[in-house]
């Protein structure tokens, strides 16, 4: 068991922390809002510590690449990035998803599409997922508070090692800026790495394939060790919808609010649950399908045009034609009231 | 070498891979030698020699490199890229590994085109040579890899060699190596041949690596 303790930190620190509790060693990085405190504090500590390490990369692709270096060497090695950085770090992403490396990123979402705004939006959801040029099998978290921040960034490295599938972090800006008294809790030893080459190894690893069929067959054992995968670290949040004839679905900070109208819809006798996804990909399908069955209205409410909401119709079972309605707010905050109004 | 060769026959890569290797096996350091490879024709080395091999993407195999360096200095980390993805995509990380001096060695096969793509301008086309996609000539001068590092890094190991001076080449890379041992960035470019895209073969290719040596001076700069 790790010790508990209750301390006052903004996300960021506890970003950092949870990296250094997780035994990470190296980052990669490269500064941009509203993530750079990840970068800041991480070199912070290597201050302290010399057994960390830190190197400020000439750009996000560069970040993404070491990364990718590091982790074949078999250091705990991650990035932290944001907006058109995230874009950025497709390259090596990419690199990651073919070669089924432990590829760590934080990502901070901020308003886009371009340099947009810089502190939040929900909007980088299919960039985490499917940002590269193949199938999206990738590792995605949606943290909705400080304490699930520290949780799941602790245990994206866990993943990361254990099933060897890029993992994202994926939150926003008020999030991280968010500062509150926090209980750093996570149950679980951490996972050790291990070298892809060393001078115990004689290996030749690519990602370019001759033959149109070796890569097929090498995609079909990828989604197939993605879906055994699935049945262990799919997490979702079902809050108060024990009968409740409708559903919201939110994720994220977007969460947080919504399970506070939740509170207050009960409170005045509406019969309104949540259902939040905590890994957006790979996406509790089967928990959201069941759930449905007996909700006659889905409300979705997110940041983003409709990012969740595609993955929530992808989702869906033909056989749950349900009607649904959303609040839909790109890069804009979502208050607790204007989520109460829409029930109105 | 370990498996059948990928490369086209003549192809001036395969003599820059055994030397390499060559030059591994008498330092007893086949096992601590690590070789990322950019895409690009080089690609297809990551076969050929019975030592460590992983593929990148083009223009990333340096900052890979950098990557697996500051997490195992104590091996040897070799970029081997062509000059498109040294000069042209990958230069902003060729130029940011030499300005920090990280101590791996970059291998740069020179053959004056994209020849995995078909022979297309690289930033090595020279004066007036032709290609599919500089069909009149191209009108600038090539990037000079040596002057370029050399700005950045008084440190750094840098030399210039050819697949037909195969002595100073094997020198070069010895050199780059132990540089590399001391802690510095090292770039060793070679003039390499490429008959598939020059369409020339035998006696013109050794012509053809010599013309470009008025471009390309072989050397230590
Ligand atoms: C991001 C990206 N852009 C373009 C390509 C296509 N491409 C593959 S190899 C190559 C050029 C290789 O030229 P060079 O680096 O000189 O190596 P050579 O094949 O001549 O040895 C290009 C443009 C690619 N693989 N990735
Ligand atoms: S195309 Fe040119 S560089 Fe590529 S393998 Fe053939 S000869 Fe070598
Ligand atoms: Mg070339």
């Amino acid at each position: 068991m790790e010790k508990v303790n209750k301390q006052f930190l903004t996300g960021h620190e506890v970003v950092v922390q949870a990296c250094v509790d997780a035994e990470a060693t190296h980052m990669f990085g490269y500064p941009i809002t509203p993530g750079t405190e990840i970068l800041s504090g991480w070199i912070k500590k290597c201050q302290e510590d010399k057994k960390l390490h830190f190197l400020q990369t000439e750009d996000e692709i560069a970040a993404g690449f070491t990364v990718c270096g590091a982790l074949m060497a078999g250091s705990k090695a991650f990035t932290a990035t944001a907006g058109p950085g995230t874009v950025l770090m497709q390259d090596a992403m990419g690199m990651a998803d073919g070669m089924r490396l432990p590829f760590v990123t934080i990502i901070a979402q901020r308003g886009g599409p371009s340099s947009g705004t810089v502190i939040y939006s929900q909007q980088e959801v299919n960039l985490a997922i499917h940002g590269g040029n193949g199938e999206g099998l990738r590792l995605v978290f949606s943290p909705s508070t400080v304490e699930e921040l520290y949780r799941l960034t602790r245990k994206a490295f866990n993943d990361a090692w254990t099933y060897r599938f890029p993992t994202v972090v994926l939150t926003d800006g008020y999030l991280l800026k968010t500062k509150q008294d926090v209980t750093l809790d996570f149950a679980g030893e951490n996972v050790e790495p291990k070298p892809l080459v060393s001078e115990h190894t004689q290996k030749n690893i690519r990602n370019i394939y001759t033959f149109e069929q070796e890569l097929m067959d090498e995609l079909e054992n990828q989604k197939k060790d993605f879906d055994e995968m699935a049945k262990t670290v799919t997490e979702f949040e079902s809050y108060k919808v024990e009968s409740c004839e409708e559903l919201i679905i939110a994720h994220g900070i977007v969460g947080a609010a919504a399970r506070d109208a939740v509170d207050e819809l009960q409170a005045q006798g509406k019969s309104v649950g949540l259902f939040r996804p905590i890994t957006l990909s790979p996406f509790p399908k089967d928990e959201l399908n069941k759930l449905v069955k007996g909700v006659n209205k889905i409300m979705i409410v997110e940041s983003s045009m409709g990012q969740l909401r595609d993955l929530v119709k992808q989702s869906l079972e033909v056989e749950n034609k349900i009607k649904i309605e959303g609040l839909y707010k790109p890069a804009v905050g979502i208050e607790v009231e204007e989520i109460v109004e829409l029930f109105k | 070498m370990s498996k059948d060769s990928k490369f086209c026959p003549g192809c001036g890569q395969t003599m820059i891979l055994q030397t390499l290797y060559r030059i591994l096996q008498e330092q007893k350091s086949e096992e601590k030698a690590v070789l990322g490879l950019d895409i690009g024709c080089s690609l297809l080395a990551w076969d050929f020699l019975p030592i460590n091999t992983f593929q990148t993407h083009h223009g990333r195999v340096t900052a890979t490199m950098v990557g697996f360096n500051r997490a195992r200095p104590d091996l040897l980390s070799f970029a081997y890229t062509g000059d498109g993805g040294a000069y042209a995509i990958g230069l902003q990380s060729l130029l940011w590994a030499a300005k920090r001096n990280d101590p791996v060695t970059v291998i740069v096969a020179n053959n004056a085109v994209y020849a995995m793509t078909g022979g297309q301008t690289a930033p090595t086309t020279m004066k007036d040579q032709k290609t599919d996609t500089s069909p009149s000539g191209y009108d600038a001068d090539p990037v000079d890899g040596m002057k370029l590092i050399r700005s950045v890094n008084e440190k750094a190991y840098l030399a210039r060699g050819a697949v037909n001076e195969m002595k100073d080449m094997k020198m070069y890379l010895e050199k780059a190596i132990q540089a590399q041992r001391d802690g510095n960035f090292a770039m060793v470019e070679i003039l390499s041949f490429c008959p598939t895209n020059w369409r020339v073969k035998g006696k013109e290719m050794i012509e053809y690596v010599d013309n470009m040596k008025t471009a390309f001076p072989t050397g230590e700069f």
